[in-house]
């Protein structure tokens, strides 16, 4: 089971009234649902977290997470839909979205 | 239900910087590319300091955040049915309440029931008014993406009139939905509640504000998020955040609060723009635009001039009191 995406098949055991570990959802890979990606400019960002807020995932990776000032960002390519909002409410117009072929230098942060 | 416990302590959010950066979604989940819903939660549980206690409805949100074997929720939640997530959240409130009056509570955290337009507008209606009437120490939050999406774009009480869904079809004999959309504000105002408010998703700080205000009240609060959905509503996962704003920008949704009766409006919207801009981003509006269909779209413009004028009319009375 190399792959994440597939799960050994069931049935799985219920326990306890049948609850999940929390955030277990994140060994699930949706990196195959998008067409176009996300490419972070870091010479634009400012750091305003916008991006952050209003992504539905949430697939932004804050740099500075333990700060409580600006802080640039970082795709999450294992999780991220490709939906576009970041690059919509990017106020200086650091994300850009490319082919999902393309090859991006640095984990998408140029 | 004491007011004297640190919840009660209200900061309105001044700065993006200062909200909380800890997550409290885990990546994941299976909610479609662009999903509003899932931003209105993630906002709802950032903008708070504290873990809140989250019970979900059946709806979009709990259907593809449990998707099972996973749990996307970083928070304590439970999934009940359809239509008892305020009762469900009444008993954890309620249970809460005793261990805190035995000392035995550790730590207190706001209790926050989730339910999408179909589980509070229709199905869990009778659920809220109970535990609205009962006073519990409560946020009920409604998600509003105006009919029942993961099952196929059903119309419910909220879907806006003139609304394409599949079950309020456009063509020779319909024009969309012919009923207007329940006014669930008025039916939660009319509880007496403390506070009740709407919010929109594009206006991100307006809403964390209010999930704050809601949640220092010593009483049953309700909250109304505007949040699109581009499977149902028909456009690009990419506008999500802009049909939401052009949503507040054209009067269609009314962004106000209402503390103890007292009406205000949080947004102003001194010119809005023509409402074409926000129907035009979408399929489900399309056949609006067209001429045959122009009697329709006067009145869907007369409903929400109406509905505008009436909240600011109760706004602006008690203002001059």
């Amino acid at each position: 089971m190399s792959d994440p995406r597939v799960r050994p098949v069931g049935p799985y055991p219920i326990s306890q009234g049948g609850w999940h570990e929390g955030g277990s959802s994140k060994a699930y890979v949706t990196n195959d649902w998008r067409l176009e990606k996300p490419v972070v400019d870091l010479e634009k960002c400012v750091g305003c977290l916008y991006c952050w807020v209003y992504c539905p995932e949430p697939a932004i990776d804050l740099l500075d997470r333990a700060g409580k000032g600006p802080s640039k960002v970082r795709i999450d390519y294992d999780h991220c839909k490709g939906c576009g909002i970041c690059q919509q409410v990017c106020p200086p117009k650091a994300i850009k979205m490319v082919p999902e072929e393309e090859e991006v230098a640095n984990n998408g942060s140029i | 239900m004491e007011g004297n416990s640190k919840l009660s302590q209200f900061q309105p959010v001044k700065s993006i910087f200062e909200i909380n950066r800890e997550e409290r979604m885990a990546p994941g989940h299976r909610a479609c590319a662009g999903c509003g819903p899932m931003i209105a939660v993630r906002q709802i549980l950032q903008s708070l300091d504290v873990k809140p206690v989250v019970i979900s409805a059946t709806g979009c949100v709990e259907v593809t955040t449990s998707t099972y074997p996973d749990s996307a929720w970083l928070v304590p939640w439970a999934h009940v049915a359809f239509e008892n997530s305020a009762a469900v959240a009444s008993g954890v409130e309620a249970a809460m309440h005793a261990l805190k009056v035995r000392g035995e509570l550790k730590e207190e955290r706001p209790v926050i029931a989730l339910a999408g337009d179909g589980g509070t507008f229709d199905i869990g209606l009778q659920a809220l008014s109970g535990a609205l009437e009962r006073g519990h120490r409560m946020l009920y939050v409604c998600y509003d993406n105006e009919a029942y999406m993961n099952t196929g774009i059903q119309r419910s009480s909220a879907t806006p009139f003139g609304a394409w869904t599949t079950t309020s079809p456009v063509g020779k004999e319909w024009p969309g939905k012919a009923e207007i959309k329940k006014d669930i504000m008025g039916i939660v105002v009319a509880h007496g509640t403390p506070y009740a408010a709407t919010a929109s998703i594009s206006h991100w700080k307006d809403l964390m504000t209010k999930v704050r205000k809601a949640v220092s009240q010593n009483g049953p609060t309700f909250l109304h998020v505007y949040a699109p959905c581009n499977r149902g509503w028909r456009f690009e996962p990419k506008d999500t955040v802009e049909v939401a704003k052009r949503a507040v920008e054209t009067r269609f949704f009314p962004l106000y609060e209402v503390e103890n009766g007292r009406y205000r409006v949080t947004v102003p919207v001194a010119k809005p723009r023509p409402l074409e801009d926000f129907l035009s981003l979408q399929g489900r509006f399309s056949h609006l635009l067209k001429p045959e269909n122009s009697e329709t779209l006067k009145e869907l413009k007369g409903i929400v001039e109406e509905r505008w004028s009436k909240i600011n009319a109760a706004a602006s009375v008690q203002a001059q009191v």
